[in-house]
């Protein structure tokens, strides 16, 4: 295993700007606070991890994060724009140019082969065709799947898969990654090797956000995050290993 | 723009491929469709058949002729006040043809007169009987188009002498020369002998209304002679045969005009006094028409209405299916929407989906359709059947509205999805 902690790089200029947002949802007569007042900041090529166990509001954050929901209150500023403010068609295309998400479950369409499904966010950003296929194969290609573009999902491993998904958040040059448990449904070598691309990726220049409950995949970041009851309760630079397992727990 | 296009195209791929993959389902849900689109198409070529008949035994009357009878062209409350009026008389052709010539610059043409009796015919071992025969004069080719498959008219001559000739129509001929020509043959008109100059051009019949195909013409004079209309009192002793005046106008622009003049020839015909009521009617094809035509309407807008109806079941089906589509793939569409997918382009996904089917189902149901018209007009040579290019696009337009109408609900939904939702759901 790659120690991380080696290499860290010069983080550059502000992505994502949060002040003190909350998230307050409905359910039935209750109303259940998932973010009582989160403040972050995270910078061009950081590479971060979000722990925290279930119920301490890590999921309601990285909804926030990739634009998918917006806060009840509190600032939301990326890139400079005002997120918390967006309508559902400007999320759309935040999501669309600025972030790229991996999910547990993969999320490939079932009958489209690797080649369609990386392009389907070029479609989305009205790109041409003979742009989107070029771009598409390249994306592909960088996570070594150059091979494998016309197969479907159905044809590729587990881990070619999140290979495949990965490629699809990469293709539209996006200013964060973000992979919600990306190792979940994978076995731990294969995991491992997801980790290795992550690493690639993030030396490569991207910004990567991971959200997970594993501190050995947690510990490939070289800032963690440790949420609790829908508070930051830890932020700290790196990764050590005696702490974080003691907050994790 | 062109980011529209694509999303079309996508949307069109995505259809194409949830369609074949849902084979079974596609084409269960698309034989509504189809089975609405074939009930519809079928009732549009029969209204355009009952039009295109009603519209051919129209002309047989002629957009510029007026019609001087005993009773109006149209239902009346007060049969009384008509039953009792004086016959309308052959000779009053004559005495209008004399004042129309003498007035300038009228608008009447020719008068016409023409007497009609129910009558049988025989050639051989051959007999029809009911046979409409006419006694007219020469000048009828001028009120009527007559359109002789052989032979011809009789003429001025023939028709002044009361010459024994006779001029068919295509069935009367079809039964009584089935495998011969009937020109120069001899027929028996209650045994009265008259040689066949003329055989009418087929026609066709529709619903009953008039149709030269099922008459036989002669010269009025002949008529006259043999047959007697006084005789021809039936049981109740109302009169079985008639005689009308009909009178070609010059102009059919000024057919009001015509019409006026028309009724102060036949008020001094009938010797009317000003304050005396007509005790006549002058009619003319418009006034018929209006008449058939809200019936012909109340038709064609109730079958289509029932056949809609089983189209509007069909749009339930994909309705209903479109709904199944976005429940199995909410968490398809929460993955489209974090990778940028907007309301609108999941909206047309669906909407494509739907409109998809209902083409699919459009195409077949038209196909079918054509086919069973070819059948039926194979079958019922009579029945006018009308399978236009018009019907096609109509078809075709109201499948793609019906995909749209009966997608839409589902494809909103869809397209309201909260991402978020959309995504954990399983």
């Amino acid at each position: 295993m790659m120690d991380a902690r080696q290499s860290v790089r010069q983080p550059g200029p502000v992505v994502i700007d949060i002040e003190n947002i909350t998230k307050d949802y409905v359910m039935g007569e209750e109303i259940v606070r998932a973010l009582r007042g989160v403040s972050l900041q995270i910078r061009r090529n950081e590479y971060l991890a979000v722990m925290g166990p279930s119920g301490s509001g890590k999921s309601t954050l990285m909804n926030m994060l990739g634009c998918l929901d917006t806060p009840t209150s509190g600032r939301y500023e990326f890139n400079g724009r005002n997120v918390a403010e967006m309508d559902d068609d400007e999320l759309a295309a935040i999501r669309n140019r600025e972030i790229g998400f991996v999910f547990q479950t993969f999320n490939l369409l079932a009958r489209a082969t690797s080649l369609r499904n990386v392009e389907l966010p070029l479609i989305y950003a009205g790109m041409d065709p003979e742009t989107r296929v070029e771009r598409a194969t390249q994306a592909l290609t960088d996570v070594g799947l150059g091979d494998r573009i016309q197969h479907k999902p159905n044809e590729l491993s587990g881990g070619q898969r999140q290979r495949v998904a990965i490629a699809r958040a990469l293709v539209n040059d996006p200013s964060i990654i973000l992979a919600d448990e990306p190792t979940g449904n994978l076995d731990s070598k294969t995991g491992e090797e997801i980790m290795v691309l992550l690493e690639d990726l993030y030396q490569r220049g991207h910004t990567i956000i991971l959200v997970t409950h594993e501190r050995d995949i947690a510990a490939h970041a070289r800032r963690t995050i440790h949420l609790r009851d829908g508070i930051i309760e830890m932020d700290h630079a790196g990764f050590i290993p005696e702490l974080d397992a003691a907050v994790a727990s | 723009m062109k980011r529209f296009l694509y999303e079309l195209e996508e949307s069109w791929r995505i259809a194409y491929a949830q369609m074949r993959s849902n084979m079974t389902r596609s084409i269960l849900t698309a034989l509504g469709v189809v089975i609405g689109i074939v009930a519809v198409t079928l009732m549009g070529t029969a209204i355009g058949g009952i039009q295109v008949g009603f519209d051919k035994s129209m002309a047989v009357l002629g957009d510029d002729v007026l019609y001087v009878t005993q009773w109006p062209w149209k239902p009346v409350d007060d049969w009384w006040n008509y039953r009792d009026r004086k016959k309308i008389q052959t000779e009053y052709a004559e005495t209008i043809n004399r004042i129309t010539a003498a007035t300038p610059n009228s608008n009447l043409m020719v008068a016409v007169p023409t007497s009609s009796l129910m009558r049988s015919i025989k050639y051989g071992g051959n007999q029809v009987e009911n046979v409409f025969t006419l006694g007219t004069t020469s000048d009828f080719t001028v009120t009527s188009t007559i359109d002789c498959k052989e032979g011809r008219f009789f003429n001025e001559i023939e028709s002044r002498s009361g010459a024994q000739v006779v001029v068919i129509g295509y069935d009367v001929a079809d039964a009584l020369f089935p495998s011969e020509s009937p020109i120069d043959k001899s027929v028996l008109i209650n045994g009265h002998v008259f040689k066949v100059i003329g055989v009418n051009a087929r026609q066709g019949t529709f619903l009953g209304l008039f149709s030269w195909d099922s008459m036989v013409a002669m010269p009025l004079a002949a008529f006259n002679k043999y047959f007697s209309l006084k005789n021809e009192l039936d049981a109740r002793g109302e009169n079985q045969g008639q005689s009308d005046v009909r009178v070609k106008v010059k102009d059919k622009t000024k057919l009001a005009e015509a019409k006026d003049e028309l009724t102060g020839i036949m008020r001094r015909v009938r010797g009317l006094p000003p304050e005396k009521k007509e005790d006549f009617s002058i009619n003319e094809q418009q006034a018929f028409k209006s008449t058939l035509d809200p019936v012909k309407n109340t038709i064609a807008i109730a079958g289509l209405f029932i056949t809609g109806l089983s189209l509007f079941v069909g749009a339930i089906g994909i309705m209903n299916i479109t709904f199944v589509s976005v429940k199995e793939r909410t968490k398809e569409i929460g993955t489209r929407k974090a990778l940028g997918a907007r309301r609108r382009t999941i909206l047309l996904q669906f909407l494509i989906e739907s409109t998809a089917l209902c083409l699919l189902g459009g195409f077949i149901g038209l196909a079918v359709a054509y086919f069973m018209c070819f059948g039926i007009g194979k079958a019922f040579p009579s029945f006018p059947i009308q399978f236009s290019f018009g019907l096609v696009i109509a078809s075709m337009i109201v499948s793609v509205l019906t995909g749209l109408i009966s997608g839409f609900a589902p494809a909103w939904s869809a397209s309201r999805l909260d991402p978020v939702t959309a995504l954990r759901y399983e």
